[in-house]
């Protein structure tokens, strides 16, 4: 079990910040995050862009940003949780909360902040009835392990890079593949559409476009997809249907912690961003209140005044003034460390 | 001309006719959004880069638009829901072309 005395979900801006501001008052972080890598959309969706409105920077590239805002908080080893989404919540009879990840690893804090933006990406999923009855019975949005395939007949749907990259590893693995895609074009690297090609040629790979799959077959597992071209409908017959839609974020479990929701996004107090459930915080994209802005500096003062109110929680009986790291440097808090050098003051006669 | 009419069907079915500043460098999500046509959290959710289509719309009239650039025309690739006369509503500037737009909310997905 990790242990930590603030466990944030979340690894963007707001969440990364947050070490910072927790560490100057001595308070270890931890972050959980579903992406494989911390940065939040900043480094999932637009690492190249660049950001005008972070006080004291021109211009910064996303990317930079999360670069910057790791270094920041370096100092203070946050412990990550990465690739893995927070799950479940416990409260403990102390008030305090174990969360559990969807691969099972726990997590204990007294004090959790949730900073998860727009929430978890997850993969987008056609509208098709019944979908949900052949999730995992032969329908997977992830290809985990691509053994799963071999010799099988397998239909993908999409026209970007995963779709174009599965199609061509499949077609070593699978004995059929047929890949379905609603316009003519695909886009993806060039190399990996020249590849496809050449793998329809072989007839290696059984391409249909434009088509959409309209609907699933078979009982309790795939056995067939229907895929319309032409208003004309066939079913393709299959073991496994992959469709690989991109991936757009959901609140997902979060949305199911007995939090109050309002407009997808979690209510909480201004006065320290605490939600309606003592203990947990909500910062950044992920929370609303009136005259909510979305911006990434605002989640920067959400963190700071979310982190002092998480030390009075813990430390209710004692007593203390926010210092400045221009006086105390970034380790002054609890006089661990003396006022920051100065300059030598001569008598001047 | 200071602003443009735009007609605007919601998830619903209601129809709605706005006025739309040409003078803010508004795009026609965040008009929607300025009036409230879809509840805030299911439109504009990347907040105007083409890599969400929780704004896509449906052009009804002949109107010219500007043409798509390519992470628009990629997004709506692989977006449910899509027809012919679909369109980012983030990739739309407001300009005086748009005056008596007729467009048409996709359903969320």
């Amino acid at each position: 079990m990790i242990t930590t005395d603030i466990l944030i979900i979340g690894a963007g801006p707001t969440g990364l910040f947050t070490v910072f501001e927790a560490g100057l008052l001595k308070l270890k972080c931890h972050l959980i995050d579903a992406l494989p890598q911390p940065g939040g959309q900043c480094s999932e969706l637009y690492p190249k862009k660049p950001i005008y409105d972070i006080p004291g920077f021109p211009e910064i590239l996303a990317g930079d940003l999360t670069a910057n805002l790791l270094e920041q908080g370096k100092q203070f080893q946050p412990g990550f949780t990465l690739g893995e989404r927070a799950e479940t919540i416990e409260t403990l009879e102390d008030g305090s909360f174990i969360v559990t990840t969807n691969k099972g690893t726990q997590h204990h804090a007294p004090i959790i902040a949730i900073a998860g933006g727009l929430g978890s990406f997850e993969p987008r999923k056609p509208q098709l009835e019944n979908i949900t009855i052949y999730e995992d019975n032969g329908l997977a949005y992830f290809i985990k392990d691509p053994e799963v395939y071999r010799d099988k007949k397998v239909v993908i749907a999409g026209g970007g890079d995963s779709a174009l990259d599965w199609s061509i590893f499949l077609a070593d693995v699978a004995s059929e593949v047929t890949l379905v895609h609603r316009r003519n074009e695909f886009r993806g690297a060039l190399d990996s559409v020249e590849r496809v090609q050449e793998l329809k040629l072989l007839n290696k790979i059984n391409i249909i476009t434009p088509a959409e799959i309209t609907g699933l077959h078979g009982e309790h597992k795939i056995e067939g997809v229907a895929v319309t071209k032409d208003g004309d409908t066939q079913i393709i017959e299959a073991d496994a249907f992959i469709p690989l839609f991109g991936l757009s974020p959901k609140l997902g479990p979060i949305g199911d912690w007995g939090l109050e929701i309002e407009k997808n996004a979690i209510k909480v107090d201004t006065v320290d961003y605490q939600t309606n459930i003592p203990g947990i915080y909500a910062i950044g994209d992920v929370n609303t209140y009136e005259g909510k802005l979305k911006l990434i500096l605002c989640g920067f003062h959400e963190a700071t005044l979310m982190c002092q109110s998480a030390y009075k929680r813990l430390n209710p009986g004692k007593k203390f003034v926010l210092k400045y790291t221009t006086v105390s440097g970034i380790n002054g808090f609890d006089g661990t460390r003396k006022e920051s050098p100065k300059a030598v003051v001569k008598a001047i006669v | 001309m200071q602003d443009v009419t735009i007609h605007i069907t919601d998830r619903y079915g209601e129809k709605h006719t706005i006025l739309a500043p040409t003078d803010m460098a508004m795009n026609l999500m965040e008009v929607i959004r300025s009036y409230e046509l879809a509840p805030e959290g299911t439109i504009g959710i990347c907040g105007g880069m083409a890599m969400c289509a929780s704004c896509q719309c449906y052009v009804n009239s002949a109107h010219k638009l500007n043409t798509m650039e390519d992470e628009e025309e990629a997004m709506l690739s692989e977006a449910f829901n899509v027809k012919d006369n679909s369109r980012l509503s983030c990739q739309i500037p407001i300009s005086d072309i748009l005056n008596g737009l007729e467009i048409e909310l996709a359903p969320e997905s």
